[in-house]
């Protein structure tokens, strides 16, 4: 493991930091009233599409994970296909766990599962640029010393920080202050980005801190 | 003393609800009473005061009012009367507000807003205590001073038709009652058809002084159908008709005896939104208060708001309309406009009757009173007066009189007003040295439990208390002389009322010996804990064993809701607290057994992250899960995986399903919910035939562990519960779906009683044999699950047909939770009590409980009585409260002893119980009493310190039970599980 590789990780994060601040402010210039907190939703897509681009485009960009043997176009296509089948599914599966946790069922659908595209954009969509639709190779790097990369370990620690700050979002809801950020699911939106946030900002620096301590098999 | 870690965790709690049970008794402070409240001879009234001169007038002013009826509807909303619901369904009251003789007030009723504090407050004019709400249930003759035994002294004459509370309240008061029991919520005409009947003939007769009575319709539609129901609209037309007839009567009498009477319509509590009350929002507090009477003049075109008043203030003005002395404890001011109309000498000689009796009771409640400004205020008022008496006896007519005479007036009301709010915060008072004495008790036994953690976990069954080290009993007599010191100094300077004071010395000193000895306890298993401690150290270095991440999450999970009591909002919304923590829960669960189901990598070291410091660390957790997970992943069969990884999902789902069936705590109380569409009488159909297919679940799934016997009893006797549900009228039957007439289903209810106690007693006889004969854990295994169906089957008839589900997919969950995930994950005993207090928890607040008093379902303590008998009700009242609780931890008694390892895990069980239901008890203590000034603290924190208080006494009665069942298990197995730990 290298300085430069710890480097190019800490860009990378740089530049998924700057979409999300990007879109905050870029809708305000296009859009009249835009705010985070009164169209919420508008925000969420933006979000989401702003931090799935720039993953796009890393992945493009960076190649951080050996592509595969073959290349052929149908394998590219059905590779998409995966990937998107994927992406829709987890968005799903996270809308099925907030109304288990006591989402509304029927009101506020639209809410409930923007909130899910949204933790599926900082989750989902990383994986599946950095490990492709391989669910042996999320599995590993999941369990408990499973991770062969710094950016898999980025990767392990982004996303585990989205959940805990989409899970300690939930906390202010009950809270009498009656502010507008504590309605269902704003408060979780807010916490899964500042966790997720918190995530990049931190994984490099952990692996820097670390990085006399960590060394990775690479099969 | 060496005792087993469970029968010392019992005993520690049982030590801890004495403690909360002296902090509560400083806590609700004792009401402000007059001390002269045993003898009742009658004082002569207090002489007007005349500067001097000789005033004529030393009698008590003659009666306003020839006659009174007070008509009370029982959660009459101040807005149904002078809202729009007022205007629409009760013209004539609204007639009568608007241009008639009258005065009209909001009065405000303190929390808790319950009938019985309610009717105290409005006829004796004092503030009861909080701990009212709990002799709410059975509400014992009244004691205090009130207009009614002040009407009978003076020889009225009292009819009473209304609620049975005020014949209990007021025995042998009234010449002629007919109290209305509020039994079955769901009957709102006939109760009120009961009072309405007696109403021509006793209007007729006239033979009475006071008339009351008192509608109970109105609140329990509320009860079952809330605020804006069409059903209130009716009624409220109804009291409207009545108040109609009670008032023309009132006038043609009148005119026949030309002397005014009164007529008072008035509610006791508001309604919330949902319909419910005992709480204090502005819904229920706010009630109507309006006094009708010829004699008041009320010219055209005068239009008055209501203005607010307090509840208190019609005993004062009622004492007075009558020509009665105020009752002693009142703390109420007359309400002035009633005697406006008066010359201005009865007005001053009326103010001043009410501010002596106000300031006698002050005088009576504050050592202080001299500096308070109330007191000072009617000092001032009074020496006017007597000036004013001696001009007006002079025949001094002229202007000085008059300004002087507004002038005593203003006085007299503002004192008044001082008086009586000052005396209404006096009941504020915290008896702080009470509640000091029993948080350290309390805090001393946690810190016992805390301190013995580890040995109690590690080493399993035995722990040392040492009580009768020598070293010790020199510090025991120590602390002792000490604490007696600091006893006798506060008790000899205190200023106000002490409880522990107030006790015999023998057993305040009893109480300084127990705090002495738990200290000591304390000092010397600390001291014995750092020797060892150090020795470990010296010897090696053990291996210390990591905490995985459930352990993790229980202990972060459990720290986390104790710290959320601090906030009233997580108070009031407790359930989302514990819904919240058990579905992480089972997340983290479906994760566990994710790993446990593809083992993938984690079992070849090969691939993971080397942190080469502490790889020493990190190797052990890895052998660990290795040793756990693989036994268990290979036996597994391909149904039984699939099954492991799916039951986590399933408990979610039933959770989520539970969860919308009883909406509960203050923000989502008003949303609809399954529980209400359920109960409402349009869906009879459906609630029948979930009530049965509950019950048949019921039946399925704890027949399994029971003897031969007990399978039948257990049959029949939920067969019985359908029956009694059937016979009250809550669900039907499919053969008979006409609605005949409705019993109280006693047959019925004795019915499964009699197989309860039947199970229970075959349990407890299963239980003996074990100890007796040899350790044979398998009849101690069924004689604990017959304990447990027994439970079952009690809670099955008490709780409400609704709430069959919940009872039905607790054992759900029990049953999955048991065969897919404790036993192949092979959790410690620790975890599995963890997780078995977070469900029971959680299904506290499933079936629909809150940390509100008002949400206590008193139903079930009628339960196949058919008078009122207290101890009864009360056992049954709290079991159908804490069922929860109470069948998660039976259920744990019975799965840990069913293990084959059995021997010390269930004390650890025990003490881990003990442990993690004291540590939140302690902590709220310190929580409340710091949070003593807090705006919410009537509404919010001290209806949650009685649910902790309850809640701990059970938890010393599953201590108990666990200890019981734990007995036999001393002797023997405590080797075999030493072997069986060797050899794996
Ligand atoms: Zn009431
Ligand atoms: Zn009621």
């Amino acid at each position: 493991m290298k300085d430069t590789d710890i480097k190019r990780l800490l860009y990378a994060h740089l530049l998924c930091i700057f979409s999300i601040i990007l879109s905050i402010f870029i809708p305000s210039v296009f859009l009249e009233n835009f705010s985070i907190l009164e169209t919420h939703l508008m925000w969420l897509c933006i979000c989401s599409v702003f931090v799935t681009a720039v993953n796009l485009v890393l992945y493009l960009v960076v190649k951080p994970n050996i592509s595969s043997k073959r290349n052929s176009l149908s394998h590219k296509v059905t590779r998409i296909l995966k990937c998107c089948i994927y992406f829709l599914m987890s968005c799903f599966s996270f809308h099925v766990i907030f109304v288990l946790y006591g989402a509304p069922l029927i009101e506020l659908v639209l809410e409930t599962f923007s909130f899910a595209v949204l933790l599926s954009t900082f989750t989902t969509v990383p994986c599946l640029c950095l490990l492709g639709p391989n669910i042996k190779a999320w599995l590993r790097v999941f369990s408990r010393n499973g991770v062969t990369s710094i950016w898999e370990n980025s990767l392990q620690i982004t996303t585990i920080s989205s959940f805990v700050g989409a899970w300690l979002g939930a906390f202010p809801i009950p809270l009498d202050w009656e502010r507008p950020w504590q309605v269902w699911p704003i408060s979780c939106t807010l916490g899964a980005t500042f966790g997720y946030v918190a995530g990049l900002v931190i994984s490099p620096l952990w692996i820097y801190w670390n990085r006399k301590q960590l060394t990775y098999k690479n099969n | 003393m060496r005792l087993g870690s469970g029968a010392f965790a019992a005993s520690c709690v049982a030590i801890e609800v004495l403690g909360v049970a002296i902090f509560l008794r400083g806590f609700f402070p004792a009401p402000v009473r007059s001390s002269s409240r045993t003898e009742h001879r009658a004082e002569p009234p207090a002489p007007e005061p005349a500067a001097g001169a000789r005033s004529n007038w030393t009698k008590l002013p003659p009666p306003l009012f020839n006659k009174v009826v007070i008509v009370l509807i029982d959660a009459l909303r101040d807005d149904f009367v002078f809202g729009s619901k007022g205007v629409k369904y009760m013209p004539y009251t609204s007639y009568l507000v608007e241009k008639g003789a009258s005065h009209s007030f909001v009065a405000e009723a303190k929390p808790p807003t319950v009938t019985m504090p309610r009717i105290k407050a409005l006829m004796t004019g004092s503030l009861p205590g909080f701990v009212d709400v709990i002799r709410n249930l059975n509400s014992p003759a009244l004691l205090e001073d009130s207009v009614i035994r002040q009407a009978k002294a003076a020889g009225k004459r009292v009819i009473f038709y209304g609620d049975e509370t005020w014949v209990k309240l007021f025995p042998k008061h009234f010449v002629e009652y007919d109290g209305t029991t509020s039994f079955f919520v769901s009957d709102y005409t006939e109760v009120d058809d009961n009072v309405t009947r007696h109403l021509d003939t006793v209007l007729k007769r006239g033979d009475w002084d006071m008339l009351i009575l008192h509608y109970l319709g109105l609140d329990h539609i509320g009860h079952i159908s809330g605020p804006n129901s069409p059903l209130i609209g009716r009624k409220l037309s109804e009291m409207d008709s009545i108040l109609m007839k009670i008032h023309t009567s009132l006038l043609s009498k009148e005119r026949e005896t030309l002397s005014p009477s009164l007529l008072v319509l008035c509610g006791d509590h508001g309604m919330s939104e949902t319909g419910s009350h005992g709480a204090s929002s502005t819904e229920e507090v706010s009630t109507p208060l309006i006094l009708i009477s010829s004699s008041f003049e009320r010219r055209p075109g005068d239009i008055r708001h209501p203005k607010r008043v307090q509840q208190t203030d019609l005993a004062a003005t009622l004492a007075i309309g009558l020509g009665l002395p105020i009752p002693k404890d009142s703390v109420g001011s007359l309400l002035f406009p009633v005697v406006e109309g008066k010359p201005v000498r009865e007005q001053l000689r009326f103010l001043h009757l009410n501010t002596v009796q106000l300031s006698k009771l002050l005088q009576e409640n504050m050592p202080s009173y001299e500096k308070d400004p109330g007191f000072e205020q009617f000092k001032m008022a009074e020496k006017l007066h007597g000036n004013w008496v001696k001009l007006h006896l002079e025949e001094n007519r002229s202007d000085i009189l008059l300004s002087l005479g507004t002038k005593v007036l203003r006085q007299y009301l503002g004192a008044l007003k001082t008086l009586s709010l000052s005396l209404s915060t006096q009941v504020a008072q915290y008896d702080i040295y009470s509640m000091a004495v029993g948080t350290v008790v309390v805090l001393e036994v946690l810190t016992l439990l805390l301190l013995s953690t580890p040995q109690a976990l590690r080493r399993g069954a035995d722990l040392e208390v040492p009580l009768r080290s020598p070293v010790f009993s020199l510090l025991f007599y120590l602390v002792f002389l000490v604490l007696s010191a600091i006893h006798v100094i506060v008790c000899t300077s205190a200023t106000n009322s002490c409880y522990l004071c107030s006790l015999p010395w023998l057993v305040a000193g009893g109480l300084m010996v127990l705090v002495s000895a738990l200290l000591c306890a304390i000092v010397s298993t600390l001291t014995r804990t750092v020797i060892e401690s150090t020795l470990l150290r010296k010897n090696a270095a053990l291996p210390s064993s990591r905490w995985s991440e459930m352990d993790l999450l229980l202990m972060l999970g459990t720290a986390g809701h104790v710290l959320s009591l601090g906030a009233s909002s997580f108070v009031e919304e407790e359930h989302q607290t514990w819904y919240f923590l058990v579905n992480t829960l089972c997340l983290a669960l479906s994760q566990e057994t994710c790993r446990s189901c593809f083992p993938g990598d984690d079992s070849k070291p090969q691939h993971s992250v080397h942190m080469l410091q502490d790889s020493a660390v990190y190797r052990a957790p890895i052998l660990h899960r290795a040793g756990h997970a693989s036994p268990s992943s290979e036996a597994l069969g391909g149904h039984t995986r699939w099954a492991i990884l799916a039951s986590p999902w399933l408990v979610l789902a039933c959770c989520r399903l539970l969860r919308s069936l009883n909406q509960t705590g203050v923000q989502g109380a008003h949303r609809p919910d399954l529980g209400l569409w359920l109960t409402s009488s349009d869906h009879k159909v459906e609630l029948s035939g979930l009530a049965a297919l509950s019950l048949l679940v019921i039946f399925l799934l704890v027949q399994r562990g029971c003897s031969l016997v007990s399978r039948a009893a257990l049959a029949l006797g939920l067969l019985g519960v359908f029956c009694y549900r059937a016979a009250i009228g809550n669900v039907l039957f499919p053969w008979q779906p006409g609605n005949k007439g409705f019993s109280k289903g006693i047959i019925e209810a004795r019915f499964v009683y009699v197989f309860v106690l039947g199970i229970l007693f075959t349990g407890t006889k299963d239980l003996l044999k074990s100890q007796v004969i040899a350790a044979d854990f398998k009849i101690k295994t069924v004689g604990l699950w017959e304990i447990y169906s027994g439970l079952v089957l009690l809670a099955a008839l008490l709780l409400r047909p609704h709430n069959l589900p919940v009872l039905a997919f607790s054992l759900l969950i029990q049953t999955v939770m048991t065969k897919f995930i404790w036993k192949p994950l092979r959790h410690d005993a620790a975890e599995i009590t963890v997780m078995h207090y977070w469900f029971g928890q959680a299904f506290f607040y499933f079936q629909g409980n809150s940390n509100n008093i008002a949400t206590i379902d008193i139903s079930a303590g009628f339960v196949g009585l058919d008078t009122y008998m207290e101890i009864p009700a009360t056992f049954l009242t709290v079991f159908g409260t804490y069922v929860g609780p109470v069948l998660w931890a039976s259920h744990l008694a019975h799965f840990l002893s069913s293990e084959a390892s059995s021997g010390p895990a269930l004390s650890r069980a025990c003490f881990c119980y003990a442990l993690i239901c004291s540590v939140p008890v302690a902590t709220y203590l310190i929580l409340v009493t710091s949070l003593r000034y807090h705006l919410f603290i009537w509404s919010v924190f001290s209806p949650k310190l009685l649910y902790e208080g309850m809640h701990l006494l059970i938890t010393a009665a599953l201590c108990a039970l666990f200890t019981a069942a734990d007995q036999n298990n001393r002797a023997g197995p405590i080797q075999r599980w030493t072997l069986e730990m060797g050899g794996s």
